[in-house]
């Protein structure tokens, strides 16, 4: 199989173009890190810098972790059904599908 | 702002789907959009809405980097110590802005080369709006008011856009835009109400100077609109073009008013039967002549554009070489181990 000229180009931008992070913010102490956008760096030093310029400029958090976004295992949208919808069936899993008599209370 | 770009691009016409998957994948798709669910970047999606929305977003991140420069100009010459913290705050949220969007961009598989690159060349546009000079500080409090108010009314209904990668940067930066309008409006009040006679003037004249290009900025009139229609479809526009435009003109007679300035329009006069302001027809020709880059500005912008890639080019460079070492450096030390 021959790369086509698009490829080409594709690759050659890339090769200059810094890697691509995601950025996940912890917007205060108790809450989690929620991903809140990516960025391009060079390194992961920088990767944290330029987080801070770009995610955190109004107090959005106070901690920040940054990651690789070739380094995210992702499910495939395709699989969703497969992945996901055996759950719906399985309502027993949830406490609203026990009846109990009223004078148990809050259990 | 700058939702020009499907409006200024010519009409297309769908692809026909060529198989049974695709069929399938479609009406999945179409589901979505009739449920108003969103569509996530890895999701099936027609390459018609891919290629629109490249176009859409990548030219409103080219429309906050140029939207740079214009301000940008006036950094080193603020009044105050304080116009000047607030004017480098906004201007370093429009590079923000263009980050988020480029950023969204990229989820559709094109990369940030790629669209850099289509700036560059001439090949994708940006708002026309910042082919015009800023003559004086003035235009820099107009631009908040005016410029940002234009671009807040068309900003908001992307924030429900079908592409949710697009409708979440969205969100971010109509939150964060506010602030813009309200500190240009702030800088003209403070010149109205305690300037001098030359401040006043300075106000009315950029006021003059930019009110039709603001009215520009929401495109052209529904009737010349060729993609509305498909754009609607798929929830990257939610309002046309000319109710956007009148929604903006009702709110922005009444600022002008406690402001103290005119708006430059002989035709502006609350209609009773309407409920709303007639107003003067808008100069197409311009628009167009603008959009199709003979603008005042058009030039100065790219050239400032391409010379600042350019100039940065040692420093990426620089910085990759830098991380190459040093990851060399933690290998030789791991294996040395």
């Amino acid at each position: 199989m021959t790369a086509s000229k698009t490829d080409i180009a594709n690759a050659k931008a890339q090769a200059h173009e810094w890697p691509l992070w995601e950025v996940f913010v912890r917007p205060k102490a108790g809450l989690d890190h929620k991903h809140c956008g990516s960025l391009h760096a060079a390194d992961p030093k920088m990767a944290l810098q330029l987080a801070r310029e770009v995610y955190t400029r109004r107090q959005e958090g106070i901690s920040v972790w940054i990651v690789r976004s070739d380094q995210i295992v992702a499910s495939d949208p395709a699989d969703k059904a497969m992945l996901f919808d055996p759950m719906e069936d399985k309502v027993y899993r949830h406490p609203t599908f026990y009846e109990l008599p009223p004078e148990v209370g809050h259990m | 702002m700058y939702t020009q770009a499907m409006d200024t691009a010519p009409k297309e016409e769908r692809v026909a789907i060529r198989n049974a998957d695709e069929v399938v994948a479609e009406q999945a798709f179409e589901a979505a959009l009739d449920n108003e669910d969103f569509i996530e970047a890895k999701d099936w999606m027609p390459e018609h809405y891919r290629k629109t929305l490249v176009r859409q977003i990548s030219q409103h991140a080219h429309s906050e980097i140029v939207g740079m420069l214009p301000e940008g100009n006036w950094i080193t010459r603020a009044p105050t110590l304080k116009r000047k913290a607030i004017l480098l705050a906004k201007v370093q949220d429009e590079a923000g802005h263009g980050l988020y969007l480029y950023a969204a961009g990229e989820t559709l598989g094109t990369s940030r080369d790629q669209m850099l690159d289509a700036l560059h060349t001439g090949k994708a546009k940006y708002s026309s709006i910042f082919n015009y000079p800023t003559l004086t500080w003035a235009d820099v409090g107009v631009i908040g008011w005016l410029v940002d108010g234009a671009a807040i009314m068309n900003q908001i209904p992307l924030c429900r856009c079908s592409y949710a990668p697009y409708a979440r940067a969205m969100v971010r930066i109509c939150r964060e835009e506010s602030f813009h309008q309200r500190q240009g409006y702030d800088a003209l009040l403070t010149m109205m109400h305690k300037g001098t006679e030359a401040q006043r003037a300075m106000v009315q004249d950029a006021t003059n100077r930019w009110w039709w290009p603001s009215l520009m900025m929401f495109g052209p009139p529904d009737d010349q609109s060729p993609n509305t229609a498909q754009s609607m479809r798929w929830g990257i526009k939610r309002i046309s073009n000319d109710e956007l435009r009148q929604k903006f003109v009702n709110a922005t007679v009444e600022q002008a008013r406690i402001l103290g300035v005119s708006l430059p329009d002989p035709d502006l006069k609350w209609n009773e039967s309407r409920g709303s302001y007639d107003f003067g027809s808008i100069d197409w020709t311009e628009f167009w002549q603008v959009v199709g880059g003979d603008g005042p500005c058009n030039k100065e912008r790219l050239a400032e554009r391409v010379d600042a890639w350019n100039d940065g080019e040692w420093v990426r460079e620089a910085a990759l070489a830098h991380a190459r070492k040093q990851a060399a450096r933690a290998a030789g030390m791991q294996q040395a181990a």
